[in-house]
């Protein structure tokens, strides 16, 4: 799987409970309120875990969080050294 | 913003005798009970409450109850004790220590702030924040524990999913027995437990569903903080209750409602919503306050994606039929 399908999973297995036909990559996850503090949390957890990153805490922002998209390039940043 | 109303248009003195007549109505005719229990915690919003009650229903007939345990400021009592005095009401404390800790509820929350900091000791101080302030930034709502040492050093971490969630449900447990031990006095004497809430902190999810979310009535649920210090104002509440910063008086150390949740100083956060709920543009708004639009606009966003993410608090149960 890549960093997108695995990102995609998560989310719509938790957040979404299953649901994820109408997820679009870009969507805002803020906006669409799929996404809240507390999911937040679990998000950056995953991310930690899954993808061995670390997500220092000026990291948590909607620049890297807020869409599928944003997270994989986030992702892909952390682990190939860019960020 | 010409044409539109300004918060600082509020009319206190009109909005006092408005409420106090509200507030009457409601506990005689529509509930038809002999009187008032406030819970009054030494904050400005309960001191409030406790003299509309006043002028509504007559000294005799309202009762200020102090539900102090093992973290809160004594600060806090010595002011609910002289509000009472000053008030005319009689004043009870019932120290709901030894509920909480019959419940677990020390120790379940101690347990949690153990995983995120093992040196923690019983008794040291801590505290839960937000590290995001709107107007600084667009850092996404994560909470913090800070634990602060014997000299007074803080040290924070960002908290994970379930040791934030176990601190604060047994930290909730105090709302929630607060809440029971003032319809304990209320229905005692058959008299309505009437709620200290604000608009901020109902409509923003600030308050523990059936904790201090739960009461018979909320003469403020639907004013912001700033109108409400105009109101203290009217009501000639204490200098020292009015000066006090506003304080969640639940974690060991003193945490700030603004600091805890809100990130914003109300001044701000009040003038902002009060615009937006009257359909002004962010571009307006900024200009008005001598902010800058992006600010406004991450304010606004903050405000929205609270109330979206804690309408659940505001909900009824739910019945079959019916829509959430």
């Amino acid at each position: 799987m890549t960093v997108k399908d695995k990102v995609r999973a998560f989310i719509v297995e938790n957040f979404l409970f299953g649901d994820g036909a109408d997820l679009r990559n870009e969507d805002s996850l803020l906006g669409k309120g799929i996404i809240d503090s507390m999911r937040v949390l679990t998000l950056i957890a995953f991310l930690e875990e899954e993808f061995g990153i670390s997500v220092a805490d000026d990291e948590v922002m909607p620049d890297n969080l807020n869409t599928v998209d944003r997270i994989v390039t986030f992702v892909d940043n952390k682990m190939h050294g860019s960020n | 913003m010409t044409g539109i109303e300004r918060i600082s248009d509020f009319d206190a003195q009109r909005a006092a005798h408005e409420l106090s007549g509200w507030i009457r109505d409601s506990i005689t005719l529509a509930f038809k009970k002999q009187g008032a229990i406030v819970g009054i915690s030494g904050g400005i919003d309960s001191a409030v409450v406790a003299a509309l009650c006043v002028q509504a229903l007559g000294a005799k007939r309202v009762i200020g109850i102090a539900l102090p345990e093992h973290d809160s400021s004594p600060e806090s009592l010595s002011l609910a004790r002289d509000l009472a005095d000053r008030l005319g009401i009689r004043f009870v404390v019932e120290n709901i220590s030894d509920g909480l800790e019959g419940m677990g509820a020390y120790a379940r929350r101690d347990e949690a702030v153990k995983r995120v900091f093992p040196e923690y000791r019983q008794g040291q101080k801590f505290k839960i924040t937000l590290q995001s302030n709107p107007l600084e930034g667009s850092l996404l709502n994560v909470f913090r524990l800070t634990l602060v040492d014997e000299n007074g050093v803080e040290t924070s971490k960002r908290l994970k999913l379930d040791d934030y969630l176990q601190v604060v449900a047994a930290s909730n447990m105090k709302q929630r027995l607060r809440m029971t031990m003032l319809y304990y006095h209320a229905e005692l004497r058959n008299y309505a437990m009437v709620g200290t809430g604000n608009k901020n902190e109902h409509d923003l999810g600030f308050f523990v569903k059936y904790g201090d979310g739960g009461s018979d009535l909320m003469p403020l649920g639907h004013l912001y903080k700033t109108q409400i210090y105009r109101l203290a104002e009217v009501l000639q509440i204490p200098q020292g209750i009015v000066e006090r910063q506003p304080t969640t008086d639940t974690y060991p150390a003193e945490v700030s409602e603004e600091e805890f949740f809100f990130r914003l100083p109300f001044a701000t956060m009040d003038a902002v919503w009060h615009a937006m709920e009257q359909g002004i543009s962010a571009d307006d708004i900024a200009k008005h306050l001598d902010l800058e639009k992006e600010q406004v606009q991450r304010v606004i966003d903050d405000l929205k994606q609270k109330q979206r993410t804690t309408a659940y608090l505001r909900l009824p149960p739910l019945k079959v039929g019916q829509a959430p």
